[in-house]
């Protein structure tokens, strides 16, 4: 006994080294991925105070963005940016739960499963590949079949009037949407999973049909966490880039008409960075790039917290 | 309230409710539609473009047929290495600390990689512009590897993070009961057991950040021909893709449905197999 013991003690003291060394080693990793964020904060405000100064919050109240005579206002991006994902939201939302819905609460185990396997491969898909099947298959479809059906019963609209173009507003919110089904869908079946059996049995109880069950018991229950899966969607549509680059057509104008061109924050960065000429143009699209940053961790945060609270600590493990 | 009243009220909610759950598999079917539609345009027209010369040969000018993507084939294994060389020890570590340790650090250290893996990837081109490009005087590979690595870093540390957990407690004690330090449990214990879940997480990153395009523009940039060095720009498949499809050249288009297709078997490859091989017991990262 006493050799182990002794033996135990002569090994503790490089082992006790060992494990310091290991802790501090991990903790500064793990410091690096704090510390990432803040270079990120850090580098964009940096290098985007050229034009942070000079327009301040002009920036987002002129439309005029001009890189030959030095003047940018980033209006028609921020109006690119909002109109493809509301497109994006409004297609995806009702189309997200109702899949998921059907998934939990109706179709058997094994398919539900199949089902959710294939979601996921949608979300595997890389972007550019959307792009390319959106400029040749879903850009010229929908010009041809579904702007002139919305002119003709929607043409009143201002949004719906004019020329039809395949590269447009509508065709990258309509791509978009198909991009971030699976990730609203993937998290609104978490959610409704998280709902306690019970709930669902006492609505039935009281007679209540299936239906009426998800109205009252399933929704309510997991109500914030549906907002937070909206919430995250609506991150990635903010942020997708190349995509939408390759279907929005890149005009840095305000057009009325869904059907015609425009141009997102993100798309603007990639269109334009490479060409960027002069120090005040750069600092301008890296502002861009900033704005994206700051949504991307407000609308992620307030996601996370949302979802989490309805799905409790599984939720902390993303 | 008569008996016929109540019965058709009832016959009412009974067929609310059928045509609710009918509408919830329509969503069901639309919603999966996209993914047959882009699986069969990619499986028909990259096809009838793709033959051995796209594996072996270089773009070829505008004009002249033929040509493959060998250069941007090569280019973005040699970003995906890069970018595990970067994000693999950083993620594994981090994740780690989060789940063995668990200090003052972790719900900071959480917090950042649940943002950081939301963050938007051409953000993450605009940071390694400012950090790796701009003090190098031009466009890299380094640099390309170096913003794919930080989209990796977080998805690792967080898939890391939960396979580590998925290590039963006991081990851990058992361990230390009989007298093995700390990080000796760490290392040949707990990692040792949670190794085909990390690995997993690992080829899962690989998988997303193969198809990234976005933050190789002014990173990697791209290049026609063979990239000599790390320090010189280089061609990756994405990139390649995005600047064909966008091209008014037929011949060039043709090139990017072949592109598009190679670049989502890779992925959907690592994807499926790792999947099958887990079989759900790994949740995605969002």
């Amino acid at each position: 006994m006493a050799a182990i013991a002794e033996k135990a003690r002569v090994g503790s003291l490089p082992g006790l080294l060992g494990d310091r060394l290991f802790r501090w080693s991990t903790a500064t990793l793990a410091l690096m991925v704090i510390a990432l964020l803040a270079g990120f904060a850090v580098v964009l405000t940096m290098q985007s105070r050229l034009s942070l100064v000079k327009f301040s919050f002009r920036f987002f109240t002129s439309s005029n963005w001009d890189p030959v005579n030095e003047q940018f206002g980033a209006l028609p991006f921020v109006y690119g940016t909002v109109m493809t994902s509301a497109i994006a939201l409004l297609i995806a939302v009702p189309l997200s739960l109702g899949s998921a819905l059907a998934m939990v609460e109706m179709l058997p185990q094994w398919l539900a499963t199949r089902i959710g396997f294939m979601v996921e491969l949608l979300a595997a898909i890389p972007s550019v590949v959307y792009g390319l099947w959106g400029i040749f298959v879903l850009g010229p479809w929908l010009r041809d079949n579904i702007d002139p059906l919305l002119a003709g019963y929607l043409g009143f609209l201002p949004i719906f009037q004019g020329p039809q173009l395949s590269v447009s507003l509508l065709t990258a919110g309509v791509l978009l949407s198909v991009m971030i089904i699976p990730y609203i869908t993937a998290v609104c079946t978490e959610v409704f999973r998280a709902v306690p059996q019970n709930q669902r049995e006492a609505a039935l109880a009281l007679g209540a049909t299936r239906w009426e069950m998800i109205r009252m018991a399933v929704v309510p229950y997991g109500y914030s966490g549906v907002v937070g899966a909206i919430i995250l969607g609506l991150g990635r549509a903010l942020g997708e880039t190349i995509a939408v680059a390759m279907v929005i057509g890149n005009r840095p104008e305000i057009a009325a008409s869904l059907f015609m061109p425009s141009s997102t924050l993100a798309s603007a960065i990639a269109n334009e960075f490479t060409e960027a000429t002069g120090d005040l143009y750069l600092s301008a699209l890296v502002e861009l790039g900033l704005v994206l940053m700051v949504l991307a961790v407000v609308l992620n945060a307030a996601a996370r917290a949302l979802v989490m609270g309805v799905v409790g600590q599984q939720g902390e493990r993303r | 309230m008569s008996a016929s009243t109540r019965d058709s009220f009832y016959l009412y909610r009974k067929l609310k409710s059928s045509l609710m759950m009918g509408l919830t598999l329509v969503a069901t079917v639309l919603t999966l539609l996209p993914l047959i539609f882009v699986l069969a345009y990619l499986v028909s027209k990259g096809l009838s473009s793709l033959n051995f010369n796209f594996f072996t040969h270089l773009p070829k000018p505008v004009g002249e047929p033929g040509g493959g993507m060998a250069n941007a084939i090569v280019g973005t294994f040699e970003l995906v290495a890069l970018a595990s060389l970067m994000g693999v020890p950083i993620g594994i570590g981090a994740g780690l600390y989060l789940n063995e340790y668990g200090g003052s650090l972790s719900a900071p250290a959480r917090f950042a990689a649940d943002v950081l893996i939301g963050m938007p990837s051409i953000v993450v081109g605009i940071f390694a512009y400012v950090v790796v490009v701009r003090p190098m005087h031009g466009f890299s590979a380094l640099a390309g590897g170096f913003a794919l690595g930080i989209i990796m870093i977080p998805l690792v540390t967080r898939t890391t993070e939960e396979m580590v957990r998925l290590v039963p407690q006991e081990l851990r004690e058992a361990a230390l009961a009989l007298g093995v330090t700390r990080w000796r449990t760490t290392v040949s214990i707990v990692v040792r057991t949670a190794a085909a879940g990390i690995a997993t997480g690992v080829i899962l990153a690989i998988a997303r950040v193969a198809g990234e395009t976005a933050p190789l523009l002014f990173t990697a940039f791209g290049n026609r021909f063979w990239s000599h060095g790390l320090s010189e720009p280089i061609a990756s498949l994405t990139v390649q893709v995005y600047t064909y499809a966008i091209s008014p050249f037929a011949n060039w288009q043709r090139q990017a449905w072949a592109g598009a297709l190679v670049l989502t078997g890779i992925v959907l490859a690592l994807e499926l197999g790792v999947r099958w091989i887990t079989r759900g017991r790994l949740k995605p990262l969002r």
